[in-house]
C-alpha cells in the first residue's frame, strides 16, 4: 500500500459501456475526487452498436488503478472495465501542425523531415499547410521540437486509442450480461480472479 | 435495453391507457409495493402532488417540515423496515435540500428513491426560476440517478430506479421528473417491474474456491475473530450468520451499523469496534490469527490506524461489493457475493468449535473495561446523571425491544455502546456520514415503517436544534415517537476532542438551548426535564407509557468523555480506557 511514486507509471483504462448522458461525468468524478489527473480521455463508440469505449489514460501505482477500475466498473451503467501498462495495448495518438506554406516550399529539409516522421499533409493553403500524423507521444513531440524553427503555428494533439493486445472483443462478454441468468462460466470480476500471487486458481 | 420480465398488471382492465406522467408516478410506485412518501411541494413537483390527491388511499404521504426532514425519514424508514424509502421534492431548493440525506444513505448503504420536479425541459440551461442541475449535483453521493424530460420514459426509469435502489449493495437512487413529463398525456402500457439491467449486476456468482479456502483458514485457525457489519442486515442473513457463529464457535464484535443482526445477550457477541468501541475486540484485533469481517467495509473509525491493523491475521472477506473488498484491508481471502449466500456454504465446510481459551481472553478484557469504565458509566456515584445511566434504565424498561434511533456524537456512542438490542434494524444511526440533525426525522420515518415497534431516538443538545422543525411533523401526523435529548450543554463529541487534544480550548463547542420541553408543548408534544436520579426511571416509564409522542430532556454531567478512545492515527491496540 505504502507504493512509491517510483512504481507509478502509465496505464490505459478501457471501460465498455452504455450510451448514457452523464456517465461521462460518474466517471471523471471517480479521478478527480481522489485528486488524479487524466492525461488522456477519449469517447467512442466500440464494435458493438449501442456500447461506448472510452480510453483513459492516467499515471499512477497499479494499486491506485485497480481501485479505480473497480469503482469505475460499479457504476450501473458500465460494463466492464480493464486495465493496462503500455506495453499490454496497441495505442496512437494524432497530432495537426500548422505551418507556414512558404517556409515549407523553400525549404527541402522540411519536406524530407516530414516524410520521416510519416507526416502527410491534409490541407494545403497559399498561406499555410496542415500536417497530420499518427504515432506515440514522443513521436508526435519530437515533430514540434523539429518544425518549432519553422515557424509552427498551432499545434494540436488528440486523446490516445487504445486497442488491448490479447482482448477478443467484446461480443461474447456482451452475450453474457444480457442473460438474466449469468452462467457459472462468466468472469464476473477480473479483479479478484487475478489477484497476483495471493489467489491461485 | 432491459430485457424486462414477469409484467404486473397494476389495474387489468385499464391496462394501456392514457394518462399523465404523474399519474404514471404515483402507479409505479404502488406497483413497486411503496405505502408511504416523505415529501414538501413546490412549484416544479406540483403535478405529482395533483395526482397524489387521487391516491389518498393506495399512498401515505407524510408532509414533513424541510426536505432533509424528508430524505433522514425516508431513510429510517427504510432501515428500520427493509423497504425501499421514497422521498419527493420540487426543484431548485427542494432538491438541493436532499444532499445531505442522499451522502448520509450512499455511505450507509440504505435504499430510497428520491423523485424530485424540476423545471420544463425547454427551460433547462436557461437559469430558469427554481433551476438546479441537481443530476450533477447528487451524481457523488447517488448510486444512480436519471433526469427524465418525457413521460414516456418514466415507466422504464422508475422501474430502474427501484431495483438498483434495492438491490445488490442498496443506495439512493434519484429521479428528475421534468414539469413537462409529469404533466404529458402518454399511452401508458402495463407497468413492469425490472429484474436486470445488462450493465449491472447485483448479485454476484459465489466461487466455491473462495468459500473452500476461507473453511481452510477458519479451521485451522487458533484465535479467529469475526467482524460484521450492517452487510448481514441487508443481506436478510441474520440467521445464517448466527448458524456460521454457533457452529464454528467465533468470537463476534460489530460495527455500528451492524449492531443487532446478532443480539447483545448472545455469548458469541463480544462486542462493539472501533474508536469508542469495547477494549478486547480492539485489542484482540490485533491478536487474532483470522479475521473474518462480513458486510463491513474497514471504515477509519473502525481500524485506526491502518499499517497497524491485524498485520499479523489472514483476512477472509465476505462482501457483496467488490470495491471494499481490498479497498483498506488486502483479503487473503476474497469471498465476493452475497452473505445469505455465502454464509450457509461456509457454515457447512467449517469445523463445529467452542474456542474456550480465546474467547476467555475476551472476557478478560472486557472485566477490565467495566472495572475502569463501564461501572461509572451505567451506574455512577456522582451527583449528576450520566448518559450511560439512561441508556441502562432504558434498558431495562424496553428489554432490547425497541427501536433506538441515535443522532451524532457523544450520546450515539454511549446509545450504541449501552444499548441492548434483540433484534436487527434496531439501531439507526448516521454511521458513515455522521450527521447532526439525523435522528428526530429518522426516528419518525423509522416508527411509520415500524409501527409495531416502540420506537425512541437518542438525541444531543446540539443535534436536535439542527432538525428541530420536524417536531411539526410529528404534531401533524401524531406519529408515536420517543425523544430524548441527553443535554450536557455542549457540542460534547468536539469539547471531547478539544479537551484531549487541544489544551481545552473550549472553541465555540459551548452551545444554548431553548427551553426543549416548552418548544414542545408549542408544537402540542408531552414533555419533561429530568436532572435528578431518583426521578430518571419514573419519568422514562412515564415517557415509554404516553400515548403518543413525548420528549424528556434528560440534564446529564457537562464534560464527561467517551472512553475508551482510540485516539486518531494509533492503532486499535493502542485504546486508551482513561
Ligand atoms: C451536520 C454536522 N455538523 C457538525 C458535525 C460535527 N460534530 C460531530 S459531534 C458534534 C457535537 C454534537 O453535539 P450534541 O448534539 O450536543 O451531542 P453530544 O456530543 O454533546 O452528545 C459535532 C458538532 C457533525 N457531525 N454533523
Ligand atoms: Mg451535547
Amino acid at each position: 500500500m505504502s507504493e512509491h511514486p517510483i512504481d507509478r507509471q502509465e496505464y490505459n483504462i478501457t471501460a465498455y459501456t452504455e450510451n448514457q448522458i452523464g456517465l461521462l461525468n460518474r466517471i471523471a468524478i471517480i479521478f478527480s475526487r481522489r485528486k488524479i489527473n487524466i492525461e488522456s480521455l477519449n469517447t467512442s463508440p466500440s464494435e458493438i452498436e449501442g456500447i461506448h469505449r472510452f480510453n483513459i489514460v492516467i499515471h499512477e501505482t497499479e494499486d491506485v488503478v485497480r481501485k479505480i477500475a473497480k469503482q469505475i466498473e460499479k457504476q450501473v451503467e458500465v460494463l466492464k472495465v480493464y486495465y493496462n501498462t503500455n506495453q499490454e495495448v496497441i495505442w496512437q495518438e494524432m497530432a495537426l501542425y500548422k505551418v507556414p506554406t512558404d517556409v515549407i516550399a523553400e525549404k527541402a529539409s522540411v519536406e524530407r523531415l516530414l516524410r520521416e516522421f510519416g507526416a502527410r499533409a491534409v490541407v494545403i493553403r497559399k498561406d499555410y499547410t496542415v500536417f497530420e500524423t499518427t504515432g506515440h507521444r514522443e513521436e508526435t513531440d519530437r515533430l514540434i521540437t523539429v518544425l518549432q524553427p519553422y515557424g509552427l503555428i498551432e499545434f494540436v494533439r488528440s486523446a490516445r486509442i487504445a486497442i488491448i493486445k490479447h482482448s477478443d472483443g467484446f461480443n461474447r462478454k456482451l452475450r453474457e450480461f444480457e442473460r438474466t441468468e449469468p452462467g457459472s462460466e462468466v468472469v464476473e470480476n477480473e479483479f479478484l480472479n487475478n489477484r497476483d500471487g495471493v489467489f491461485s486458481m | 435495453m432491459l430485457i424486462q420480465e414477469k409484467p404486473i398488471q397494476l389495474l387489468p382492465e385499464t391496462a394501456r391507457q392514457t394518462m399523465s406522467g404523474a399519474e404514471m408516478t404515483l402507479r409505479a410506485l404502488v406497483a413497486e409495493g411503496v405505502d408511504t412518501i416523505f415529501g414538501y411541494p413546490g412549484g416544479a413537483i406540483i403535478p405529482i402532488y395533483d395526482a397524489l390527491y387521487d391516491f389518498k388511499q393506495e399512498l401515505n404521504h407524510v408532509l414533513v417540515r424541510h426536505e432533509q426532514g424528508g430524505i433522514h425519514a425516508a431513510q429510517g424508514y427504510a432501515r428500520a423496515s427493509g423497504k425501499v424509502g421514497v422521498v419527493f421534492a420540487t426543484s431548485g431548493p427542494g432538491a438541493t435540500n436532499l444532499v445531505t440525506g442522499l451522502a448520509d444513505a450512499l455511505i450507509d448503504s440504505t435504499p430510497l428513491v428520491c423523485i424530485t420536479g424540476q423545471v420544463f425541459a425547454h427551460l433547462l440551461g436557461t437559469d430558469a426560476f427554481q433551476e438546479t442541475d441537481i443530476i450533477n449535483i447528487t451524481t457523488p453521493v447517488t448510486k444512480w440517478n436519471f433526469q427524465v424530460t418525457e413521460a414516456s420514459q418514466l415507466p422504464e426509469a422508475l422501474a430502474k430506479a427501484f431495483h438498483i435502489a434495492r438491490s445488490g449493495r442498496p443506495g439512493p437512487v434519484l429521479i428528475d421528473i421534468t414539469k413537462n413529463a409529469q404533466l404529458q398525456q402518454f399511452d401508458f402500457p402495463e407497468y413492469q417491474i425490472c429484474h436486470h439491467i445488462r450493465s449491472y449486476r447485483p448479485a454476484p456468482i459465489v466461487r466455491p474456491e473462495y468459500i473452500r479456502q476461507a473453511a481452510e483458514l477458519i479451521n485451522q485457525a487458533k484465535r479467529p475473530f469475526v467482524l460484521w457489519g450492517q452487510g448481514v442486515t441487508l443481506g436478510r442473513a441474520e440467521a445464517e450468520f448466527r448458524a456460521f457463529i454457533e457452529k464454528s464457535g467465533i468470537p463476534a464484535a460489530w460495527t455500528i451499523l451492524g449492531a443487532g443482526a446478532l443480539p447483545t445477550s448472545h455469548p458469541l457477541n463480544v462486542g462493539m469496534l472501533g474508536m469508542h468501541g469495547n477494549y478486547g475486540p480492539n485489542v484482540l484485533t490485533n491478536e487474532c490469527d483470522v479475521l473474518i469481517a462480513i458486510g463491513m467495509r474497514f471504515d477509519d473509525r473502525v481500524t485506526g490506524r491502518l499499517d497497524k491493523y491485524a498485520r499479523q491475521a489472514q483476512v477472509i472477506h465476505l462482501d457483496i461489493d467488490p470495491t471494499e473488498i481490498d479497498k483498506n484491508v488486502a483479503a487473503t481471502v476474497p469471498v465476493w457475493g452475497d452473505c445469505k449466500e455465502t454464509l450457509p456454504l461456509l457454515t457447512a465446510l467449517v469445523e463445529a468449535r467452542t474456542h474456550p481459551e480465546w474467547r476467555q481472553r475476551f472476557e478478560q478484557f472486557q472485566a477490565e473495561e467495566v472495572a475502569a469504565v463501564i461501572q461509572d458509566e451505567l451506574f455512577p456515584t456522582s451527583d449528576e446523571l450520566t448518559m450511560g445511566e439512561v441508556i441502562q434504565q432504558l434498558n431495562e424498561l424496553t428489554q432490547g425491544e425497541a427501536i433506538v434511533v441515535t443522532d451524532v456524537g457523544q450520546h450515539q456512542m454511549v446509545a450504541c455502546r449501552y444499548a441492548r438490542f434483540n433484534h436487527a434494524r434496531s439501531n439507526i444511526t448516521s454511521g458513515g456520514l455522521g450527521t447532526m440533525g439525523f435522528a428526530l426525522p429518522a426516528a419518525i420515518g423509522a416508527k411509520f415503517g415500524r409501527p409495531d415497534r416502540p420506537v425512541v431516538a437518542i438525541i444531543g443538545d446540539g443535534g436536535i436544534q439542527m432538525t428541530i422543525q420536524e417536531l411539526g411533523t410529528i404534531m401533524q401526523t401524531g406519529v408515536d415517537v420517543k425523544i430524548i435529548i441527553l443535554n450536557n450543554q455542549f457540542l460534547g463529541m468536539v469539547r471531547q476532542w478539544q479537551e484531549l487534544f487541544h489544551e481545552r480550548r473550549y472553541s465555540f463547542v459551548d452551545i444554548a438551548s431553548p427551553d426543549f420541553v416548552t418548544v414542545a408543548s408549542g408544537y402540542s408534544i408531552a414533555g419533561k426535564r429530568v436532572s435528578e436520579r431518583q426521578e430518571l426511571q419514573s419519568s422514562l416509564r412515564e415517557m415509554l407509557a404516553h400515548p403518543g409522542s413525548f420528549l424528556l430532556e434528560v440534564m446529564v454531567t457537562k464534560e464527561n468523555n467517551i472512553f475508551p478512545m482510540v485516539p486518531q492515527g494509533c492503532s486499535v491496540s493502542e485504546i486508551r480506557l482513561r
